[in-house]
C-alpha cells in the first residue's frame, strides 16, 4: 500500500506527461504481479464496488473526528474530495502507516459486501486506524472514490508497454473489455501471448485530432473521404461467439441499453467489430444529441423512453471480419468491405452506413459545413483513404472539423470551489442573461476554458464580492461578463430559462463589457428557434 | 443612550470610541495600534503608530522611515482617556501581539494574527484572560491540523538533500515576513549555502541591523554565477513563481511553505514539487485552545472561515459572532509579497501645522503607567 500510495501522490502532483510515465513504469518494474494487477484495475477505472453507502461512510468519519454532520460537510466544501476531507479529519494518523499491500487490501475491502453495518463500521475504522494520511486518502479512494487521477488510458498502456518491452497496440487491447482482477492474473492478462479467450474485448478506438488551421492544408481532396461527424455515442459492436456486445467510447460495456440493435446478433456474420455512431433517429433521420440525452442516462428504459427516443447505429468503419483483425487494411479496403456488409443485410432503419460526402474541391466542403446543424452533425470527419485504423489520439490520419459552437454573453452570477486541483478556489460558475424583467436568469453552469491565471483573477474578484451564501454556494455581484459556447440547445422545462444548452464552456471573458451588454433571454430563444 | 461596546467593528478598523484609538486601521487615522507588520494589518498614511519595539524595523521599512511611530514593550501598560492598553506576545512573526484593551473592569482582547508553536523567532504567544476575545479564523476548519514544526524542517532538509544529490538548486517559496525568518530559525544551516531573493535578503538585512539573530544570506543579482546555485537552497517569495527570475535556477526543484499545502488541490494548482505544511495561523485545534485559555464569554470572529467557526463555538455554549474585516482575505496575504518589494513611503499628505494642531501622541500617551 506504501509504494501505491506514494505512486500515487507523486502521479496527482505532477501534470508532466513523462513524468507520469516514468513514475508508472517504475511501479510496473518493482510492485509484484498481484499489485500490478490491482493497480491496472484501478487506472482503467475498473474499481470494484464494495457496498459501502458513502451517507454512513460520512457519518462514521464525523464522529471519528468529534465533530457534527455540518462540520464535516463545510471541511468536504472546502477539501472537495470525499476521501481526502477523511483523512484529514480523522485524529492524527501513525506516520508509518501500514504494511499490507495493495492486494492484500483489496481483499480486506472485499469482506465488506457481506457484512451487517455495525461489522462495516468496524472493519472500516480499523482500516482508517492503520493507515497513515496518505494512505487513508488512497485506501478511501478504493472504498468509495472515483478513481481519477488524471492519467489516460494511453499513458498507463505506454507505461505497461515499457515495462514489459510490449508493443503498445498489443497492450492497449489486452486492456480492453471485461475482465475481473478476482478471476485474472497479471500473467494471463498482461504477459500472455496465447490465444485470446475474451470474445468481449473490444479494440481501443482511433480517436481524431481536430483539422489545424484550413481543411485545404491537408493536400489533395482526392487523398480524403470525408463524412458527416455525427452527434451521438462512438461505439464498437462486436459478434463473437454468437454473443453481442455493445461498447460506448467510455469503455462501458452497454449491450443492454440499445434493445433496438440487438437484431444484429441474428444478422452479423460470425466473428465481426463494427465501429460507428449510435445516434437517436426518428423519421429516418438523426436527431440532436439531446434526444438520446433523455435515454441514455435511464437505469430502467420505459416503453415510452425507447418510443421518444429511437435510436440507430451508423456505422463508418469495420474492424474485424471473420475473426480476423484487419485494422492494418487501409480506410479504403475497409470501406469496401463494409458496404458490402452493408449491402448483405436486410433492409431495416437500425443499422446505417455513414454516408461518404463526394467532393473534388475542398471549396465544395466549406460550402456544406454550415449545414451541419441542420443534418444533426457537428462538421465533418476527414479520413485518409490510405490509412490503417491505429490506437487511441493519432495525429494525421483521422481529424475532425467541428462547426464552431453557438455562444452568447453570459454573466457570472453563481459561484462554488472546485474541487481537485481547484480546491479553494472558485471555478464552478453560474452564468445568466436578462429576461424580459430586467432581471438576471440563470441558464448555464460552466468551469472549463479559463487559463489559471485568469481563474486566480476571477476567483480574487469572487471571494470580495460575495453577496450571499448558500451552502457551498455564493452569490456574487454581477459584475463579470463571459463569452459562454455551447454544442445544442433545447427547451428545458426543468430549467428556470426554460432552456437547456449542451456542453456549455467559457470561450472567453469579455473585459470589455458590462454585465448590462450581456445577451437576453430573447436571443437564446432565437438561438433556440434556428437550431431546433 | 445603551453604553457602546468596548471595541467596535466600524468597517474601517477594530475601533475604541472611548480612547478614539484605532486596531489594524485600513484607513489612514489619527491614532493606529498595530498588531503586527503585516501588509493587511500594518496600512500606511495614519498620522501617529504604537505597536511593538520589535515590529518598529519592519514598520518603518514598509511604511516609511519616518512615520511617527512609538513603541513598547509586552505587558507595558499605558492608559489613554482612561482606557488601559497592553500588548501581549501573539507569537505570529516578529513584533506580533494581541492588544488587551481595559475599561471599568471590563477586558477585551484583538489578537490579530498567531499561533501557539513558539517558532523559535518571535515571543511565544500568551492567553490573555479577557470577557471579549476577537480571534482570527484563517485556518478555522477541522482539517487543519499542523504538524510539529521540527518534522516539516526534516522534510525540509531531506528535500533540500535530494536535490543536492540530484545537482539540482532548491527554490523554497514562503511569506518573506514570518515564515522566512522561521526556517532560518530552525532548519540545520551548517551545510547550506543560502541564496536570497531581494525581498527577503533586504528585510534580513533590516532585522539583522536592528540586532535580531538571524544568518547573512547571499542576495542573488544578475551577475551571480548560475553554477552556485545547484545544491544551494535559495530563499524567494511565493510571488516569483512562474516569473523570468526563478528560470536563472534550472535545474531546480521547487517547494512552497504554506498551511494550505496541506490540501493537496492546493499544492496541486501551485504546480510545485514539494509543498511544506507549515503557517504561522494557528490551526484547528490550537484555535480552539486559544479561546478556551482566554476565558472569554464573547468571542468575535474575523478573517477566515468566519460564519463556521462562530457556528461551532456557539454549539459549543460560547457566544460568538462574526466580524468582516479586510485582513486575510482567505489567501494569507498573497498581495503582501508584491507591495513589498516597491518599499515605498507613503506620502504623507498632511502638513506640520495639522500635525501639531492635534493632541499629539505623546501627550495623549503620557499618563503611561510603568
Amino acid at each position: 500500500m506504501k509504494q501505491f500510495a506514494e505512486l500515487f501522490m507523486n502521479l496527482d502532483r505532477t501534470n508532466k506527461t513523462n513524468a507520469k510515465v516514468e513514475l508508472m513504469k517504475n511501479y510496473f518494474l518493482t510492485a509484484s504481479d498481484e499489485d500490478k494487477l490491482w493497480a491496472l484495475t484501478l487506472f482503467t477505472g475498473r474499481r470494484p464496488s464494495f457496498k459501502v453507502n458513502r451517507t454512513q461512510v460520512k457519518e462514521w468519519a464525523a464522529e471519528e473526528a468529534g465533530i457534527p454532520m455540518w462540520l464535516f460537510q463545510e471541511s468536504y466544501h472546502s477539501v472537495g474530495d470525499l476521501g481526502e476531507t477523511i483523512s484529514l479529519l480523522l485524529p492524527r494518523s501513525p506516520i508509518q502507516g501500514s504494511d499490507k499491500s495493495l492486494t492484500e487490501w483489496f481483499h480486506y475491502l472485499n469482506m465488506l459486501p457481506g457484512m451487517t453495518d455495525i461489522e462495516k463500521h468496524d472493519h472500516i475504522i480499523q482500516a482508517w486506524m492503520q493507515l497513515s494520511q496518505h494512505e487513508t486518502f488512497v485506501f478511501n479512494k478504493l472504498l468509495m472514490g472515483s478513481f481519477r487521477i488524471g492519467v489516460s488510458q494511453t499513458l498507463v498502456v505506454r507505461a505497461l508497454a515499457e515495462a514489459t518491452e510490449t508493443d503498445s497496440n498489443i497492450i492497449a487491447h489486452r486492456v480492453m473489455g471485461q475482465w475481473d482482477p478476482l478471476k485474472t492474473t497479471f500473467e494471463t492478462l498482461i504477459l500472455d501471448k496465447g490465444e485470446d479467450d475474451n470474445a468481449s474485448r473490444p479494440y481501443p478506438f482511433f480517436l481524431a485530432y481536430p483539422v489545424e488551421g484550413d481543411v485545404s492544408g491537408l493536400g489533395n481532396p482526392e487523398d480524403w473521404f470525408a463524412e458527416w461527424k455525427w452527434d451521438g455515442i462512438r461505439s464498437q459492436i462486436i459478434f463473437r461467439n454468437g454473443e453481442l456486445f455493445i461498447w460506448t467510447r467510455g469503455e462501458e460495456l452497454s449491450t443492454e441499453k440499445f434493445p433496438e440493435l440487438h437484431f444484429l446478433s441474428s444478422v452479423l456474420p460470425e466473428g465481426t467489430v463494427l465501429d460507428g455512431e449510435i445516434v437517436s433517429y426518428t423519421d429516418n433521420r438523426p436527431m440532436p444529441f439531446s434526444v438520446l440525452q433523455t435515454r441514455i442516462g435511464r437505469k430502467n428504459l420505459s416503453k415510452k423512453a425507447l418510443q421518444e427516443a429511437p435510436v440507430a447505429f451508423i456505422a463508418y468503419d469495420i474492424l474485424e471480419i471473420d475473426r480476423k483483425d484487419i485494422r492494418s487494411l487501409t480506410q479504403q479496403e475497409r470501406r469496401t468491405q463494409l458496404e458490402l456488409l452493408h449491402q448483405s443485410m436486410p433492409a431495416q432503419p437500425f443499422f446505417l452506413l455513414s454516408p461518404l460526402i463526394g467532393f473534388k474541391e475542398w471549396n465544395e466542403l466549406h460550402d456544406l459545413h454550415p449545414l451541419s446543424r441542420q443534418n444533426a452533425a457537428e462538421g465533418f470527419m476527414i479520413k485518409r483513404k490510405n490509412s490503417t485504423y491505429q490506437v487511441g489520439r493519432k495525429k494525421g490520419d483521422w481529424w475532425k472539423w467541428k462547426i464552431n459552437p453557438l455562444s452568447v454573453d453570459a454573466v457570472l452570477i453563481y459561484a462554488q470551489k472546485g474541487s481537485g486541483r481547484r480546491a479553494e478556489l472558485f471555478t464552478d460558475y453560474t452564468f445568466a442573461v436578462w429576461g424580459d424583467d430586467g432581471k438576471l436568469i440563470p441558464f448555464a453552469k460552466a468551469y472549463s476554458g479559463l487559463t489559471d491565471v485568469e481563474i486566480g483573477q476571477v476567483d480574487y474578484f469572487i471571494k470580495r464580492n460575495v453577496l450571499e451564501k448558500f451552502g457551498p454556494v455564493r452569490t456574487v455581484k454581477p459584475e463579470l461578463v463571459f463569452e459562454i459556447g455551447f454544442e445544442g440547445i433545447n427547451e428545458s422545462s426543468r430549467h428556470k430559462s426554460g432552456i437547456a444548452v449542451r456542453f456549455p464552456r467559457i470561450l472567453r471573458w469579455r473585459k470589455d463589457k458590462k454585465a448590462e451588454e450581456a445577451d437576453t433571454l430573447e436571443n437564446l430563444k432565437g438561438i433556440l428557434e434556428t437550431y431546433r | 443612550m445603551p453604553a457602546q461596546p468596548l471595541l467596535q467593528f466600524t468597517g474601517k478598523s477594530i475601533y475604541c470610541s472611548v480612547a478614539d484609538v484605532h486596531i489594524d486601521p485600513w484607513i489612514p487615522v489619527d491614532l493606529a495600534i498595530i498588531t503586527h507588520a503585516h501588509s493587511d494589518h500594518a496600512r500606511g498614511g495614519s498620522r501617529h503608530y504604537l505597536a511593538h519595539k520589535d515590529s518598529e524595523p519592519v514598520l518603518r521599512l514598509r511604511l516609511g522611515a519616518d512615520i511617527s511611530l512609538q513603541t513598547v514593550e509586552y505587558g507595558e501598560k499605558f492608559v489613554i482617556n482612561g482606557v488601559t492598553f497592553s500588548l501581549h506576545p501573539a507569537g505570529h512573526i516578529i513584533g506580533s501581539a494581541q492588544i488587551r484593551v481595559e475599561h471599568k473592569g471590563e477586558v477585551w482582547v484583538a489578537s490579530g494574527d498567531y499561533k501557539l508553536e513558539d517558532d523559535l523567532v518571535c515571543t511565544p504567544f500568551e492567553p490573555v484572560k479577557c470577557h471579549v476575545f476577537i480571534t482570527e479564523s484563517t485556518f478555522g476548519l477541522p482539517i487543519y491540523k499542523w504538524r510539529p514544526q521540527q518534522e516539516i524542517m526534516t522534510e525540509i532538509d531531506n528535500w533540500w538533500r535530494q536535490n543536492k544529490r540530484d545537482d539540482k538548486a532548491s527554490v523554497l517559496m514562503g511569506y518573506s515576513l514570518g515564515k522566512m525568518q522561521r526556517i532560518l530559525k530552525n532548519i540545520e544551516l551548517q551545510d547550506k549555502v543560502l541564496y536570497a531573493h531581494g525581498a527577503i535578503y533586504r528585510l534580513n538585512e533590516q532585522l539583522r541591523e536592528a540586532g535580531f539573530d538571524l544568518p547573512e544570506l547571499t542576495l542573488v543579482t544578475k551577475d551571480t554565477d548560475k553554477k552556485l546555485f545547484r545544491g544551494s537552497l535559495i530563499l524567494a517569495p511565493p510571488s516569483v513563481d512562474g516569473s523570468a527570475w526563478i528560470r536563472k535556477f534550472a535545474p531546480y526543484s521547487l517547494g512552497y511553505c504554506s498551511g494550505w499545502m496541506a490540501l493537496r488541490g492546493a499544492k496541486n494548482r501551485r504546480a510545485v514539487d514539494q509543498g511544506f505544511v507549515l503557517s504561522d495561523h494557528v490551526d484547528w485545534p490550537d484555535l480552539n485552545t486559544a479561546v478556551r485559555e482566554s476565558g472569554a464569554e464573547k468571542v468575535y470572529v474575523t478573517h477566515g472561515y468566519t460564519s463556521i467557526f462562530s457556528r461551532w463555538l456557539n454549539e459549543n455554549g460560547i457566544e460568538a459572532g462574526e466580524v468582516h474585516t479586510m485582513y486575510g482575505n482567505e489567501d494569507e496575504n498573497e498581495e503582501e509579497e508584491t507591495v513589498q518589494d516597491q518599499t515605498a513611503v507613503v506620502p504623507q499628505s498632511e502638513d506640520e501645522e495639522t500635525i501639531s494642531g492635534t493632541n499629539n501622541l505623546n501627550a495623549r500617551i503620557g499618563d503611561t503607567e510603568a
